[in-house]
């Protein structure tokens, strides 16, 4: 099973995730975002951050956890590479990330993400299968 | 497909159908219509047409494309009791525009020092994918920032008070409220002031290839041969921060639009309410911060042609033409059947064109309309227009942006391999410096709409007119 599918629109970038289960979902979702960010296996786990994010429904979660995850890069200049989720309904998520910060002699930007946009974002589950999709301004 | 229909040669109508509350006007032609292909943004324009308080039409320049939301081009005026205010309608980058700077140098005199004057650029201002500047700001002076704009650099040395003059509403928007702005925006925005970005900003330089109206270019101080400098950036990470918080907030709270939106993307509050005032004056704050930026990299550019050419500011005359933004929403009054009203007019990829004699252009321009500032794509150049009267009548004061994409950036990479794009443009004459390896190939000229058709819609459909065509020499990006 593939992770997640890249779809393209105009201006920006688009991602399908796929998952068995929403936690693993999500996951996928936010190892995309770091997965068309950088190349990953340039990244060490070393530091972990604790992540809780509430949303009203599925696609509002995803957004909302998507952009706290992009923060951490944004805001604080981590690049991540491990994602779980250790608890997860409609409404909240529990979970933790690991990766390191960016260094410019070791990580090279390969798209610079710059949003996680509302627009046509969607969760649906079908055939026993979680797909997310969201599109990032880029 | 959203219904077309031909007004004339340079218009097209989305008839007002279903939940609209005003019909959409798209200014473009044939061709630009056809090469739209599948291009969603004219739903776009429709959904637009959906939202409270909208006044007159839902709008879109002829370098149209889809955004999220709002369609990228889009225009549209609400009205301050009954209308709404979205974050969408701005885009992430408050206050992404442009400023043009002229100098007493014609092409002659740079042409042997084109290359170094492009090297100093690039190692004086920093580039590319969250780049950081030497400055690190308190979170107290990155305040004053804030509410001061354009000033703050200028009081600080970066630049001169005619700067300030040459800038849209003087390099400041009124009311910028710096408690409105989150902790993460100010953190985001610490490291940043002074940074050109990456994507499709750029800094260019420039010659003056062609002046269209002899009286409009003496009045901007142009005239062929010229060299220009071209500075295209925004309000960097913390204007992405700002529309993100307040989108949030206000998908949150949808439940206060009384109608369905057709598009999350479009959340959006009534102006009179505290969340809409809320984000007005978080967005002047970043709208400030970008013009705050762009001053300081005029500065530095002063600063690079003073010793790459090893001449004074007097010998160089480096003049700010004019400074505009084309991500905001402001607050300018319209005569709306034949009444005066105060409207807050959204402009996403579309600057202002105010006509000849109105009260918020310098004395300078006040006979030639405001100087409209178009950049192109990287290596292509770029056109300066005016505004005209029409465009006040039309379309709230407004006119087109860019050149607008065609190809996405998947598309654009996929047509650029294989192709080494910098000696491409090195075999058309043009230098360029870019950080990232990816940007040049997403940015390459095909990937753009063809700027002379879109200011050609523009000028005939007489909401701007052609002043002058620059040609790129050279060009640093992120």
């Amino acid at each position: 099973m593939h992770r997640y599918k890249q779809f393209d629109h105009t201006a920006d970038i688009g991602v399908e995730a796929l998952g068995k289960t929403p936690k693993e979902l999500f996951a996928n979702a936010a190892f995309a975002v770091f997965d068309i960010l950088t190349d990953l296996k340039h990244i060490n786990p070393a530091v972990e951050k604790k992540i809780a994010v509430d949303g009203d429904g599925w696609e509002d979660l995803l957004i909302n956890y998507l952009r706290e995850i992009l923060y951490l890069y944004n805001g604080e200049g981590l690049l991540l590479k491990e994602f779980l989720i250790d608890k997860i309904d409609e409404r909240h998520l529990e979970g933790r990330v690991s990766g390191e910060p960016f260094d410019p002699a070791r990580h090279r930007i390969n798209t610079e993400i710059k949003a996680v946009t509302y627009h046509q974002a969607e969760v649906k589950e079908e055939h026993g299968m979680w797909q997310g999709r969201v599109i990032f301004d880029v | 497909m959203t219904e077309l229909k031909k007004i004339d040669e340079n218009r097209w109508m989305i008839p007002q159908t279903g939940n609209m509350r005003v019909p959409g006007i798209i200014y473009s032609n044939a061709r630009l219509i056809r090469e739209m292909g599948s291009d969603e943004s004219p739903k776009q324009v429709a959904n637009v047409a959906h939202l409270p308080g909208i006044v007159k039409y839902s709008l879109a320049m002829p370098d149209m494309h889809w955004g999220y939301g709002f369609p990228i081009g889009g225009v549209a005026a609400f009205g301050l009791d009954d209308g709404v205010i979205s974050p969408g309608g701005v885009g992430y980058d408050i206050n992404c525009g442009c400023r043009l700077v002229t100098t007493n140098l014609i092409n002659e005199e740079i042409k042997d020092h084109l290359k170094d004057l492009i090297v100093a650029l690039y190692h004086n201002i920093p580039t590319g994918v969250g780049s950081k500047s030497d400055l690190k700001l308190s979170a107290n002076e990155e305040k004053k920032v804030l509410t001061e704009g354009a000033k703050w650099a200028v009081e600080r040395g970066y630049g001169m008070h005619e700067d300030i003059d040459a800038t849209e509403d003087g390099g400041r928007i009124k009311g910028a409220d710096p408690e409105m702005v989150s902790a993460r925006a100010i953190e985001r925005g610490r490291e940043q002031l002074g940074t050109l970005g990456s994507g499709n900003h750029f800094l260019e330089i420039e010659v003056v290839e062609e002046v269209f109206d002899k009286d409009a270019a003496a009045a901007f101080g142009l005239h062929e041969d010229q060299i220009c400098v071209l500075i295209h950036s925004g309000s960097r990470g913390l204007g992405y921060q700002v529309c993100d918080d307040y989108l949030a907030r206000m998908v949150k709270h949808l439940g206060e639009i009384e109608i369905p939106l057709p598009d999350r993307q479009l959340a959006c509050a009534y102006i009179s309410t505290p969340r809409g005032k809320e984000y007005l004056a978080a967005m002047a704050c970043a709208a400030n911060y970008a013009w705050a930026n762009r001053q300081m990299m005029l500065h530095w550019t002063r600063e690079t042609f003073e010793h790459a050419l090893k001449k004074g500011p007097r010998d160089l005359g480096m003049r700010l033409l004019y400074d505009v933004c084309h991500n905001i929403a402001k607050i300018e009054t319209f005569v709306v059947d034949g009444k005066e009203v105060k409207l807050c007019v959204h402009r996403k990829g579309a600057t202002r064109a105010f006509p000849p004699g109105h009260p918020a252009l310098p004395p300078q321009y006040s006979k030639t309309g405001q100087p409209v500032l178009i950049p192109g794509d990287m290596g292509t150049g770029s056109y300066v227009l005016a505004g005209t009267e029409k465009a006040f009548a039309e379309t709230f004061g407004s006119t087109c942006h860019g050149a607008g994409r065609v190809m996405s950036r998947t598309q654009a990479k996929k047509a650029s391999r294989g192709r080494a794009i910098e000696r491409e443009l090195a075999a058309k004459g043009i230098i360029v410096m870019a950080t990232g390896r990816g940007t040049l190939n997403e940015e390459i000229p095909e990937a753009y709409k063809d700027l002379d058709q879109i200011v050609d819609v523009v000028h005939k459909a007489g909401i701007s007119k052609k002043v002058a065509r620059l040609r790129a020499l050279g060009c640093i990006k992120g």
